[in-house]
């Protein structure tokens, strides 16, 4: 392949958001004297949504003024930027999976999807391309590769409190043996040094929260704006909500509203606290009950993605975490006859197992795999 | 690393010739055009000779010539002026306005703010050619049309309209003929009166002039309310002190274009043909998107089966050709093109698809490099394609 950019070797394609991050990757990289090419992805239309404008913060993914942040480090740092629209595969890979995983009663993590399908999938297409052979971008994680296995290994940030690898369980070897996660060494206050270093404009930029393209978390609302949009009508909106012991206590406006665990907003007057149990779509009703009813000892795992172990065959001890903030629990693995499925076994049980939500499996910093919580 | 510009139809260089103009006219000339004393008189002359230089490369009138800071300006003061300027229709019947499905969008988007305001709209469709048949635009005539808006070139395809035939339409009908000149000007020939046209849309710097200046011609009689108010200038159309260097630059590029105009398009037309033919020749699955032989003569919209035409452009910039897929989002990100949808091209097929416009600087040998780095990325993205999707 010819070299695109003259005298510095095949340059590496930094997705930059705009954020501290991917800023601070990209100048660290050309620091390094690494030839780099900064590419934005333009993922979401946040203006798209009319009624949810009023509420949509500036400085959000994807909106004009990160797009002007990122272009403006590009220029600090002097590296060829360009802006790639995905609106359309975003949609169909992560927003519209997101949509129906609530209509069916999961929790879908939409950030995961767009790791897999966009960022770390159409992304290196795009990275192709332009002639660069690795992209960079500005995760928490760290990547090696094991000689003894000859696999890629995917290892937490050394900074537990920023650690992504939760959102990452997806990644392929093939996507692991072209990408460079430069922060995962690092702790995000030195990352922020770093960017005030650089005297890079957006060093004091707050972080991202949340997910990208729901305005102030509020994705019941999200999902509302979306389906009234594109025209697609929630089958049943209303339900009964009832105890597990199966006394109607009360009335919701859809499954979609209500995530296993949740204990605000049910709009119940009762004694002791009561929590989301489960939801059933079909029947649109929702089971609540007490905390303890939200144990779960064990659960499966679809469509299982091994990362720095092959596919094992028998039973692995592991730490597994259930969502972003849980603490990883010890657990067995047990391969399931279904393939790509995976029985999850807690040591002790764990509080709201949720169905839609990605079960990230460790060995200490090592990231086994994940999958899907059925 | 060596850049070329292969991209006059977003912008172009600001000629030699016109540079030197604005920049005597900012350092000598200051004073208010509108002002009784010795400086605003100077001002005024320098005014109003711009103001003939523009009128005299579409052959009009003077006073006809209304400075405006762009195109996009332009388009909305034609099209927003003259149709709420127009009588209402009797019995509480609707305005209506006849455009077409590619044009610009700031006459579409001036066209959308009417249709807010309740305005009927048609939008004229075209065919794989991306040229409006008149007798569309005359099928689509109602008693209440007050205005018919067309563009003279597209600024994608470089598709040249029969806005004669449309002006004769207009006119038997006794309705105003809008025509979005700005990617005509300089290219082509333009008479308004043979043309028919009432309003016709200018931009500076698409005319070797600098950016923040236009101009709209106004036909004397022709019904138009102002955008702004505020003061007397430009008979009260466009109120505002006047950018005096910005429409002397526009009169200098004017006088430019008009003394170079015939060997230039030729010159142009020939820089352009030699690239297409080189394209077709050497690579597979190449086209001409629009009707080849009703375009001005810089434009070349080519698609390239199964090619990213945005990772296209990318790798051409690398490699040093500024080229363009259409039109760009405000994001700088690039969206698919209405122009492109409209002559019936999907999605992919939009996306495969890269504008390529010459200007007075590119030379054969520019030409003949954008071509050889073409064959080079084309046969890349689809080297990578075919390994993505094995």
């Amino acid at each position: 392949m010819p070299e695109l950019v003259p005298n510095h070797g095949a340059p590496i394609a930094v997705a930059m958001s705009g954020g501290v991050d991917s800023s601070t990757v990209a100048a660290l990289l050309v620091r390094q004297g690494k030839s780099v090419v900064g590419l934005t992805m333009q993922l979401w239309n946040q203006r798209r949504l009319p009624d949810l404008a009023p509420h949509a913060p500036t400085g959000r993914c994807c909106s004009i003024e990160d797009v002007y942040d990122a272009r403006r480090v590009a220029e600090q740092i002097g590296i060829p930027y360009y802006v790639v629209n995905f609106e359309e595969q975003f949609e169909e890979r992560v927003v519209k999976p997101f949509v129906s995983e609530y209509l069916a009663g999961r929790t879908p993590i939409p950030c995961t999807l767009c790791n897999n399908y966009i960022k770390f999938d159409r992304f290196l297409e795009m990275a192709d391309a332009v002639g660069a052979r690795q992209v960079a971008t500005g995760h928490y994680a760290r990547v090696r590769y094991d000689d003894a296995s000859g696999r890629y290994q995917l290892l937490r940030a050394v900074d537990p409190a920023k650690d992504q690898t939760y959102f990452l369980f997806g990644l392929t070897q093939p996507q692991l043996a072209r990408t460079l996660f430069p922060l995962g060494e690092m702790a995000k206050p030195a990352v922020r040094e770093l960017a005030r270093t650089f005297n890079l404009a957006v060093a004091e930029k707050s972080d991202s929260q949340e997910i990208c393209f729901v305005p102030n978390g509020d994705y019941a609302a999200f999902l509302s704006a979306y389906m009234k949009e594109t025209g697609v009508e929630p089958p049943h909106t209303r339900g009964p909500i009832v105890s597990s012991d199966g006394r109607t206590l009360g009335e919701h406006q859809g499954v979609h509203h209500f995530t296993v665990g949740q204990r605000r907003g049910l709009g119940l007057a009762t004694g002791e606290p009561l929590y989301v149990i489960r939801t059933d779509p079909a029947t649109q009703r929702v089971t609540v009950g007490g905390n303890e009813e939200l144990l779960c000892g064990k659960f499966v795992a679809r469509d299982v993605n091994w990362i720095s172990i092959a596919a094992p065959e028998g039973p692995v001890a592991a730490t597994v975490k259930i969502r972003n903030k849980h603490q990883a629990a010890p657990a067995t693995l047990h391969p399931a006859a279904e393939p790509g499925c995976v029985e999850v076994v807690f040591a002790e049980p764990q509080r709201a197992v949720t169905p839609g939500q990605g079960a990230v499996f460790y060995d200490g910093d090592l990231v086994l795999g994940g999958g899907w919580i059925e | 690393m060596q850049h070329s510009y292969f991209d006059h139809n977003a912008t172009t260089p600001v000629a030699p010739e016109v540079l030197e103009t604005l920049i005597s006219c900012l350092d000598q000339v200051y004073g208010n055009a509108s002002s009784i004393h010795h400086f605003g008189q100077a001002a005024k002359r320098r005014l109003e000779a711009a103001r003939r230089q523009v009128a005299a490369l579409i052959h009009a009138d003077s006073s006809e010539v209304v400075f405006t800071c762009g195109g996009t300006e332009a388009d909305n003061l034609a099209v927003l002026g003259a149709v709420r300027s127009a009588p209402g229709p009797p019995q509480a019947a609707t305005k209506h306005v006849v455009t077409s499905a590619i044009e610009h969008p700031a006459v579409l988007s001036a066209c959308a703010q009417l249709e807010r305001e309740g305005v009927a709209v048609t939008r004229v469709k075209v065919g794989s050619a991306g040229v409006v048949n008149p007798d569309d635009v005359r099928a689509a005539l109602r008693p209440e049309t007050v205005l018919i808006s067309v563009m003279h070139a597209n600024n994608e395809l470089g598709t040249i309209q029969p806005i004669v035939e449309i002006g004769r339409i207009a006119r038997e009908a006794a309705v105003p003929l809008h025509v979005d000149g700005v990617q005509a000007l300089g290219k082509i020939p333009v008479d308004v009166t043979a043309l028919g046209a009432d309003l016709y849309s200018m931009s500076g710097h698409k005319l070797c002039a600098p950016k923040g200046v236009g101009a709209l011609y106004v036909r004397k009689g022709t019904r138009l309310a102002p955008l702004a108010f505020g003061g007397h200038q430009e008979r009260e159309r466009r109120p505002g002190t006047e950018n005096v260097p910005g429409a002397v630059a526009l009169g200098a590029a004017a006088e430019l274009a008009g003394r170079i105009l015939a060997a230039e398009s030729e010159r142009l037309a020939g820089l352009r043909d030699r690239f297409e033919n080189t394209v077709l020749g050497r690579i597979s699955g190449a086209r001409i998107n629009g009707a080849r032989w009703s375009r001005v003569p810089n434009t070349s919209n080519l698609q390239f089966d199964g090619v990213d035409g945005e990772a296209l452009v990318i790798a051409l910039d690398l490699r040093g050709f500024a080229v363009s897929t259409g039109a760009a989002c405000s994001s700088g990100a690039i969206a698919p093109s209405h122009v492109l949808t409209a002559i019936g091209l999907d999605a992919d097929r939009a996306r495969a698809s890269m504008r390529f416009s010459l200007g007075r600087a590119n030379t054969a040998a520019e030409v003949d490099g954008l071509a050889a780095a073409l064959e080079a990325s084309v046969a890349h993205l689809r080297r990578i394609s075919v390994s993505v999707h094995a």
